[in-house]
């Protein structure tokens, strides 16, 4: 790998696509001037008179300290999570478990789902992963608005503090679920303040997400180095894009939505429940307050989040799978109309959620969800197309994001089913739904989370993980997903519905949730020894250099980890893998066209080792 | 039509894990799915195969550079384009299929409404000629003329329907959110506080069939079973009958619902017993 | 600006229009009132950057051929640390758990939000540390 200690345009190579891409040179009206992040902040880049310790902690606003401070926080949920989930598998293993009591089991679930969701899948995303990785791509020296930034940290842990607040107060930890229908989330349902720290802890997240959506558009709109246009950002970024964007569409409704559900329980409303005000229309009296309206606002948040908790995740696979198939991504555009398409529609399908309602208009729902399969099929063809013809390294990262292709394939095409109204009359609220969201959720937040892990890994702590172990990490998640799963989808069609802390001994049942549970606890084990490996890697550093994967994108070019503004000088970025470019100067991508193609292969004549 | 056709000819597919469908609608169900579990079979078993071809062909072999291709569009292009084609073509049936399982036509064989609660059910049956209960449900209803199914938890209520003839639920809740499902009926409902949603069962044999409650409702929500007792229409016809009398009859041996349970669905109320496990094993 | 801002209208133009079949295809108020606001959502600051667009050009960043030597400069002050955030933070903390707790919390949540905004307005006017 070439060192890099100092690079000017001079030592630049030809710029790929020269006099196929290029643009008139427009004048630059002196509004434009000053942007930049490089050379003006080379003189002043280090932070060495700031606080140290905790103070230095609890004071960062370096977007790199508050992504760790996430991804930590974020996978200490997902382990916390996980534990419940234990639990919860244990309780199942036996018909009429006495392990836990039914409220015990209700409350577990809940928190379950709501860690996994609200704490772990989405904060470990967009405030861990983006926020490290998002500015470093573009060549930003920080998010646009640090102090917000910050502050959305310490909401986001205030929030997961409250949340498990839960299990210390009377009446224990919520146990309405982690959709909180109304009715049963109201104070005559589900008395006792678990509910009401559950609000609090998701009113202190949802302002969390918010701002950092506000940062990560804002910081991509405005932050980008010259020549980083639009078009040449990576996938990564373009998809924090995207799900920023949608985290401020989605988030504001379920904000506001909590607070109403706040005022019906202690205000007296009656927004979501029926009752309070009698409208006396001739003899009849009719109700005010519809437990619908609920599941409506909810589930206009709620499925544009499961996108929020997919999208970075794709972007996750789509850095990996081409730097391990030494490959550009295939159909760069494709993909990032795909993933605007994804997300334009995931806001329109809300109430697929709804379909057992009886009171939802079925036919525009079942259209649009079932929709939503184009631009992710386009995604998946991208993706086979990326490592077709490439030379695949199976390195940790590669596993995983390969294990996530498998795991999301699986999952979306029960996906598919379920947008079929009929369909999900027969499913819904039964173990196949949970085995379906499952598949795409840890495909998603677990797969493509961890390959985002340990491919980022070495970049932030300057560390490399151990291989050996990364893999068996792989392996036994990989083996343990299925077994968890699969047997879900099976007896889900036999009618064992979901949440449920016991079920009838005489149905067959028990056979399959007890492969479930070894499952689980295989799963369980990969995550130990992730443990191990981390561990290892602190008792026995092993340098990274600043590019051990030979990458393709900006934040591979700085140091790992990198210095406190990001950059000390940048290359010039004349396509989205500007590190690849300087690199590779003669592995240029073949750019669109036939003719473009031909003057490509002139130019490869000489090939390079 | 044409789709029914279609769905038709699958008669003799395996129904992949699913029940066949004891009613026409849960038949009609049980083919759509054959249809979608096929084609994601096809579907899904393609992308597999090329996955698994990328990852086992193109695993690195040597240290040559592999051409840097980054679009191709024409294989875009058709990439799209049949995913659209086969996503219009599931959506057809789907619309055929759900308006088979979602009407209600007029004139049902039976009519029975159903009050879910915590945690529990209630099935009512009009009561005999003359008496105050024609249309259980309305808000002109004699409750105490009525014939009703009350059970709970560890107990759970049976529903007498009839076979070859539609059958009308209309269903709510008087707590919170409930769920009506039948697993071998492939068809399940919300009962929600606040409206009344109904629907169409119409059963093809004669059996008993389990029924439970899917949506969350509370600390017993795993125990709110139910039966559907399916028997002939002559059967049907004198068990009503029968029940009908015992109501004129006996009008306390009509059931009650639990206290704490209101009977009309304009409040919220619950009996919030913080118990254990009712079974005490 | 001119990507960025058509991602944003395309937004309002694309929420704008399944708003409207959806309102009149169902009638149903509240999916239709949360369709119009995630239109407009993508109106508002997609005009205001077209409206930027046409004033200023392309930047450094919006062109393909622009050097890293031409982005030279400072391009915003970056605060190196703060405590504020950390106080606000735990502002808001005390006074949504006074909700729950006991309203007397409220009082040290609003001295912190208070000081913390009072710092970091003194924090800005000094142009913070770095
Ligand atoms: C990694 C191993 C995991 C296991 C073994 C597991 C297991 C379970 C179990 C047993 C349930 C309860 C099902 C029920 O009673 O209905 C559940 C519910 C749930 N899980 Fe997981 N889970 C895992 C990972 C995840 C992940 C990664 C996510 C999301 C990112 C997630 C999200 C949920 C949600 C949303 C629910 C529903 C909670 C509710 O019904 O309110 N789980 N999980
Ligand atoms: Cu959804
Ligand atoms: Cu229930």
């Amino acid at each position: 790998m070439t060192d890099v200690t100092d690079v000017t345009d001079v030592l630049a190579p030809p710029a790929p696509g020269t006099g196929l891409d290029e643009l008139p040179d427009l004048h630059r009206s002196p509004d434009a001037a000053g942007h930049g992040p490089q050379d003006g902040h080379a003189g002043h880049g280090h932070d060495e008179h700031g606080p140290t310790g905790i103070l230095k902690w609890l004071t960062s606003t370096d977007h790199k300290v508050i992504g760790m401070s996430y991804m930590i926080t974020s996978i200490v949920m997902f382990y916390f999570a996980g534990i419940m989930a234990l639990f919860i598998r244990l309780q199942l293993s036996s018909p009429h478990s006495s392990l836990l009591t039914f409220g015990q089991y209700n409350e577990l679930f809940t928190m379950h789902g709501s860690l996994m969701l609200y704490l772990f899948a989405g904060p470990f995303a967009f405030g861990g992963l983006a926020n490290y990785v998002v500015p470093l791509q573009i060549g930003a020296p920080d998010m646009a608005f640090p102090r917000l930034n910050a502050l959305s940290y310490w909401l986001y842990l205030t929030g997961s503090i409250t949340m498990m607040m839960g299990f210390g107060v009377a009446g224990g930890a919520a146990s309405f679920g982690w959709v909180a229908y109304a009715p049963l989330s109201s104070a005559t349902s589900s008395p006792g303040i678990g509910g009401d720290v559950w609000i609090m802890a998701l009113v202190l997240t949802g302002f969390s997400a918010i701002f950092t959506g506000v940062n990560l558009v804002a910081t991509i709109f405005y932050l980008r180095a010259p020549g980083m246009t639009m078009f040449r950002m990576p996938i990564f970024t373009w998809n924090m894009l995207v799900t920023g964007i949608l985290i401020l569409i989605a988030f504001p409704v379920l904000t506001s939505g909590l607070i109403m559900l706040f005022c019906d329980r202690h205000f007296g409303t009656h927004i979501f429940t029926v009752g309070g005000c009698h409208l006396v229309t001739g003899a009849v009296t009719q109700t005010c307050g519809s437990p619908l309206l609920w599941q409506n606002l909810f589930w206009f948040f709620g499925h544009p989040e499961v996108y929020i908790l997919a999208l970075p995740f794709f972007g996750i696979v789509t850095e990996v799978l081409p730097v391990f198939s030494r490959k550009p991504v295939f159909g760069y555009k494709g993909m990032v109309f795909a993933t605007m398409a994804i997300a334009a529609l995931s806001t329109g399908v809300w109430a697929h959620h709804m379909f057992t309602t009886g009171a939802v208009l079925l036919p525009f729902f079942s259209f649009l969800s079932l929709l939503i399969a184009v631009p992710t099929g386009i995604k998946f063809f991208n993706w086979i197309g990326t490592m077709w013809h490439g030379q695949l390294i199976f390195t940790t990262p590669m596993l995983f994001s390969i294990g996530f292709l498998l795991a999301f394939l699986m999952g979306g095409v029960t996906g598919i089913m379920l947008a079929s109204p009929p369909i999900d009359f027969a499913t819904h609220d039964t173990y196949f739904v949970v085995a379906h969201f499952h598949q795409v959720l840890v495909g998603t937040a677990v797969f493509a989370g961890f390959a985002g892990f340990y491919y980022w890994y070495p970049k932030m702590f300057g560390r490399l993980l151990n291989d050996t172990l990364g893999k068996w990490h792989f392996w036994l998640l990989f083996v343990g997903f299925w077994v968890t799963f699969m047997p879900q989808y099976v007896v889900g069609l036999k009618g064992m519905p979901r949440r449920v802390a016991s079920y009838p001994s005489n149905l067959g049942w028990q056979s399959y949730n007890v492969v479930s549970t070894i499952g689980a606890f295989i799963i369980a084990f990969s995550f130990g020894i992730m443990l191990w490996n981390l561990w290892a890697a602190w008792r026995k550093p092993v340098p990274a250099g600043d590019n051990p994967w030979d990458a393709h994108t900006l934040e591979w070019f700085t140091t790992s980890p990198p210095p406190h503004h990001n950059y000390t000088h940048l290359p010039p970025i004349r396509s989205e893998r500007p590190t690849w470019d300087y690199n590779h100067p003669d592995s240029v991508a073949v750019p669109h066209g036939l003719a473009a193609e031909a003057a490509h292969r002139a130019r490869q004549k000489e090939p390079v080792a | 039509m044409v789709g029914t056709a279609l769905l038709l000819a699958g008669c003799k597919v395996p129904n992949f894990g699913e029940y066949p469908g004891a009613t026409t609608q849960g038949k009609t169900e049980n083919h759509l799915w054959q249809l979608f579990f096929i084609a994601g079979l096809v579907v899904g078993g393609f992308v597999l195969l090329l996955i698994l071809w990328a990852v086992f062909r193109y695993r690195r072999k040597s240290e040559e550079m592999p051409k840097q291709t980054q679009y191709h569009t024409l294989m875009e292009i058709t990439y799209t384009v049949v995913p659209i084609l086969i996503v219009v073509g599931l959506f057809v049936f789907t619309v055929l299929a759900e308006n088979n399982v979602d009407a209600t036509p007029p004139d049902p064989g039976a009519t029975i409404t159903v009050h879910a609660f915590q945690w529990g059910w209630e099935f009512e049956y009009p009561g005999g000629p003359g008496s105050g209960c024609a249309n259980p449900g309305s808000p002109t209803a004699n409750q105490n003329d009525c014939v009703k199914v009350i059970g709970q938890t560890t107990q759970n209520p049976t529903m007498v329907i009839p076979t070859g003839t539609e059958v009308q639920i209309n269903l709510n809740s008087l707590d919170v959110l409930h769920g009506f499902y039948v697993p071998q009926f492939n068809f399940s409902r919300y009962a929600s506080p606040g409206y009344t949603t109904s629907f169409d069962f119409n059963a093809l044999h004669t059996g008993d069939f389990r029924g439970q409650c899917t949506q969350l409702c509370g600390l017993y929500h795993s125990l709110m079973f139910f039966n559907v007792k399916a028997v002939t229409q002559s059967k049907f016809a004198t068990w009503l009958h029968a029940q009908q009398a015992l109501v004129k009859s006996h009008p306390s041996s009509v059931p009650k619902l639990p206290s704490g349970v209101s009977t009309g669905s304009s409040t919220n109320s619950s009996s919030n017993n913080q118990g254990g496990d009712l079974y005490g094993d | 600006m001119r990507v960025e801002a058509i991602i944003l209208l395309f937004l309002g133009v694309f929420f704008g229009i399944v708003g409207i079949v959806y309102w009149f295809w169902s009638y149903e108020d509240a999916g239709t009132a949360m369709l119009v606001g995630t239109s407009a959502l993508g109106f508002l600051p997609g005009s205001y950057y077209m409206f930027w667009h046409r004033r200023m050009g392309h930047r450094v960043e919006d062109r393909t051929d622009a050097s890293i030597a031409e982005g030279a400069g400072d391009i915003n002050s970056f605060p190196g640390s703060s405590i504020w955030p950390f106080v606000l933070g735990m502002g808001a903390f005390l006074t949504l758990l006074s909700l729950v707790f006991g309203i007397w919390l409220i009082l040290p949540g609003i001295s912190l939000i208070l000081s913390a905004a009072i710092g970091v307005t003194a924090e800005s006017r000094r142009g913070g540390h770095v």
